[in-house]
């Protein structure tokens, strides 16, 4: 899959946010919204990464902190932080980030998959790309979700 | 028939009403089989409700086209038949197969609604041991099968076929009219004057004029009094009456018998022919002077738009014109004179009492729309919380006219809530109708007998929960079937009868619903489960497991997996996918076995998936929610009050009993455990197996409804955490599931507490505790 969407000839868009003074990116059409750091309700025997339950409109929204899931130290939260809500087929999360920082088009082909010593990444980084002379990482949303549990019968 | 679309609609209440009526045939086979197993004669007005359910279904499934479902329904009537007839004693064996034939008759429904054609597999062989079963009606019944093939009625509305169907019913009608006039000898005299609502719902005269035909010799005049003028005709109306005399020595009740499904869409007399013959006459020769009776018209070809000609009835109808087509498929004949134009208007004087026939008191809604609703109401109520609060923030007084406004919103928001959350609520009945088939199966796969008893069918639940209990209890009945009971052989030994029983009841208990599959078979041999779980590796060589850990222990994914641990102790084939299922639905199952004796599951479920009464209460710096039906009373801990039992364990004693002490925000990994428990406050609460526990929190803050958000899946189950609320604030809120909070036996092996000795709930108030703050 992600050997396709890097061989496609077309931009790809991505959303690039700032984690621990490094740059990353999603996919800009798995990008719902962008939301202000509110706090978050701490869910109990959650992994360290989980934040805790946003409200979104009416709905429950789980927050992860990205840069805890990334294997970072966690982000403040603060009201500089922001949320990025993502969606995944049925999955809908919240990402905190350290801030948002840009919206930009890049050829596919400048994309190059990570390097193999990266497998250590658990596959969260899908591609890697030089933008300005920063190294931008194109994170893989379906790898950072934590894994769906067994369907129950 | 011009549009797919009324038809389609037509076709989708017809399987909806297909449901209601298999229901009811489940229900009054189930209680024949009740009087058949206790050697009682059964209830006439029970054998009807089957009949008329299976001949419904098979009018319906004729009037659609689908042959397979009434070629099969016919059989299935025709057994029904004799039985009616009292020609046929139902047996125990009788039963079962009647049984299976109502199960095949909803395979039969299930597979038309998809679309299916062929009949499924075992339909032919269970037809033929149905004849057999009543042999000797066999093949006076077949012959009037030619009734059912598809009639095409009139369900064309538009306006451009009005005109024609109109004109080709009246015609149809009037071909009763020519009938030889025998010289009526001493009978019954029959008037038959449909209603509105006759023909839409699929019911033809034609039948029941050659359904009375076939008694004895009949005299049929069609009475065209009310007839309007074609300009003031209604189409759908029906305007024609007959007047039968039947020769001959027939019962009335066999007369009778033969209006069961038209007596409330049409008017029916009978009388003996004697006293009725001078007003007959009477009317005839009005009906002469009124009009002169029509030339007889040549019989009119069925048109191509027919899914399938009408067979001549042959045999079926001696003294009607043998190629009557079905009404409304005949051209139009050329009429006389008068304008047809505007026929199409609906007039009040032509459909008499039409405005008087309430088409029933229950309206079918989309699902969809009712969850539209609901989450609706989830908003408003969210929404009026969050007014509530800016008002109270303003120092508003109590006494303020928005304040005492508020508190009117406030009620009929309840009111509103509570009223949609019941328009949800479904019987358990259906549910457990199911059971009752997956029951019978599973005892013919097995060879044993099995009878499954219901109790509290009628108790309602929110129709989500239903549907998604379907397949764990599914697969508990069938394990109850397959290990729980004995073999007959076995059962006789131990003095008990063949039969097994399974029971399955549903009742509501602390807001909540509490579902039992019991077994009375040989109960949980828990040396053998103990041993399995060891081969397993499961548990510890040297572990002490009380009895109720090793039962739990059947809810062990790696038990599951398990070959059959054997017939006698088997249980636990996959019992950890349905504790999962249940779990999913914020429910509990907790088994209790005793053994010779028995199995008992138990299955608690919330009875709404929407709203909650919940205490708002702080711990740890957060804001939780416990449901207020999980609450016995709170209470502030007096010092010395709790008695220190291990590390980080304590109970206190509240009536009579020790109550284990949990210190919620510790439990939550909220904060590290407190030292000192004196003077807080403490949650009593109780679970619907007794146990109880008693919860630190920091604070009380208040009682209310709240709606329940669930938490998505994929971010793991949390225990003790059952969902989320959102507070008047906007802020997320967790709900408690107190019963999940407490350690499960077997499941976390003693790290906390030993199982809770089973208190009932306290009758009355203690004095020492202070009261909770309401209901």
């Amino acid at each position: 899959m992600t050997d396709n969407r890097i061989a496609d000839s077309t931009d790809l868009e991505l959303l690039s946010f700032r984690l621990g003074g490094e740059d990353y990116s999603l996919d800009i059409m798995s990008v719902r919204e962008i939301r202000g750091w509110t706090r978050a309700t701490p869910l109990p025997q959650a992994p360290p990464y989980m934040r805790g339950v946003i409200n979104l409109r009416g709905t429950v929204l789980p927050v992860i902190d990205l840069a805890a899931r990334l294997g970072m130290d966690p982000v403040e939260g603060a009201a500089r932080n922001a949320v990025v809500v993502a969606q995944s087929g049925p999955r809908c999360v919240g990402l905190l980030v350290d801030a948002v920082s840009d919206i930009l088009a890049l050829p596919r082909a400048e994309l190059q998959p990570p390097p193999a010593l990266a497998a250590a990444n658990h596959g969260f980084v899908q591609a890697i790309a030089l933008v300005e002379g920063r190294m931008l990482r194109v994170l893989d949303l379906d790898a950072i979700l934590p894994p769906a549990p067994a369907e129950a019968a | 028939m011009t549009t797919p679309d009324p038809m389609a609609e037509i076709r989708a209440s017809f399987f909806v009403e297909c449901e209601e009526l298999l229901e009811a045939l489940q229900d009054a086979l189930a209680h024949l089989a009740e009087a058949a197993a206790e050697g009682g004669a059964a209830d006439p007005e029970t054998i009807n409700v089957a009949f008329r359910a299976v001949h419904s279904i098979k009018g319906g499934a004729g009037a659609f086209g689908l042959t397979a479902l009434v070629a099969f329904a016919h059989g299935y009537e025709s057994a029904m038949d004799a039985l009616r007839a009292g020609r046929l004693t139902l047996t125990r064996d009788g039963a079962a197969l009647f049984f299976r034939a109502a199960d095949l008759l909803a395979d039969h429904v299930r597979l038309a609604r998809d679309g299916v054609a062929e009949a499924p597999a075992a339909a032919a062989n269970l037809l033929d041991e149905l004849g057999a079963l009543c042999s000797g009606d066999g093949p006076a019944e077949a012959a009037d099968e030619g009734d059912f093939v598809p009639l095409a009625l009139p369900f064309d509305f538009d306006a451009a076929g009005a005109e024609g169907e109109a004109t080709a019913e009246g015609e149809a009608e009037d071909e009763a009219d020519l009938q030889a006039k025998a010289d009526p000898p001493a009978g019954w005299l029959v008037r038959l004057r449909p209603g509105p609502g006759f023909y839409a719902s699929g019911n033809e005269v034609v039948h029941l004029l050659r359904a009375l035909a076939a008694l004895g010799p009949a005299d049929i005049v069609c009475e065209r009094r009310d007839l309007p003028d074609l300009a003031d005709l209604d189409p759908e109306a029906p305007c024609l009456g007959w007047r039968i005399a039947l020769a001959g020595d027939v019962a009335e009740g066999e007369l009778r018998g033969l209006f069961d499904f038209v007596e409330d869409r049409a008017d029916i007399e009978v009388a003996p022919a004697a006293a009725d013959e001078a007003e007959a006459d009477e009317a005839e020769a009005d009906e002469a002077e009124a009009e002169p009776p029509p030339a007889p018209l040549e019989p009119a070809p069925a048109p191509a738009s027919v899914a399938a000609p009408a067979p001549p009835p042959a045999e079926a109808a001696p003294s009607l014109a043998p190629d009557t087509p079905a009404p409304g498929t005949a051209p139009a004949p050329p009429l006389p004179a008068q304008g047809i134009a505007p026929a199409i208007l609906p007039t009040p004087a032509s459909a008499p009492a039409a405005g008087g026939v309430e088409a029933g008191a229950t309206v079918r809604v989309d699902v969809d729309r009712i969850d539209r609703l609901v989450n609706l109401v989830g908003e408003l109520v969210i929404n009026q919380a969050m007014l509530a609060q800016s008002v109270a923030e303003a120092g508003l007084p109590a006494n303020s006219a928005v304040a005492t406004g508020l508190e009117a919103f406030m009620m009929l928001t309840r009111d509103i809530q509570d009223s949609v959350m019941t328009i949800r609520a479904q019987p358990v009945k259906p549910l457990f109708q199911r059971m009752a088939r997956i029951v019978r199966e599973a005892a013919a796969s097995v060879g044993k007998q099995v009878r499954l008893r219901c109790e509290g069918e009628a108790t309602e639940v929110d129709k989500t929960v239903i549907e998604r209990l379907a397949d764990p209890l599914t697969h508990m009945i069938r394990n109850a079937v397959d290990h729980g009971l004995e073999p007959p052989t076995a059962r006789r030994a131990a003095g008990k009868p063949e039969e097994g029983t399974i029971t399955l009841s549903a009742r509501h208990r602390a807001g909540r619903v509490v579902i039992v599959v019991a077994d009375d078979g040989g109960g949980i041999d828990r040396a053998r489960v103990r041993a399995k779980a060891l081969e397993r590796g499961l548990i510890a060589p040297d572990a002490v497991l009380t009895e109720a850990e090793i039962d739990n222990l059947l809810f062990l994914p790696g038990f599951s997996t398990a070959d059959k641990v054997s017939a006698l102790s088997g249980r636990g084939v996959g019992m950890d996918v349905v504790r999962r299922a249940i779990q999913a639905l914020g429910g509990r199952i907790s088994i209790a076995s005793d053994r010779g004796r028995g199995t008992r599951f138990s299955i608690s479920l919330p009875l709404t998936l929407a709203v909650l009464d919940g205490m708002v209460v702080r711990a740890a710096g957060e804001t939780l929610v416990v449901p207020l039906s999980a609450i016995v009373e709170t209470a502030a801990l007096a010092p010395g009050s709790v008695s220190p039992l291990g590390p980080g364990m304590g109970v206190i004693r509240n009536r009579g009993s020790f109550v284990p002490l949990v210190d919620l925000g510790a439990e939550l990994g909220f904060r590290p455990p407190l030292d000192d428990a004196a003077g807080r406050i403490v949650l009593m609460t109780a679970q619907e197996d007794g146990s109880r526990a008693a919860l630190i929190v920091d604070e009380i803050v208040e009682q209310r409804q709240v709606v329940i958000k669930g938490l998505q899946s994929g971010y793991g189950r949390c225990r003790g955490i059952a969902a989320a609320t959102i507070l008047g604030d906007g802020r997320i809120a967790l709900i408690l599931d107190p019963g999940g909070l407490m350690p499960q036996p077997g499941q976390r092996l003693p790290s906390g507490a030993a199982p809770f000795p089973p208190v009932p709930p306290p009758p009355e108030f203690h004095p020492e505790p202070r009261p909770a703050h309401a209901g």
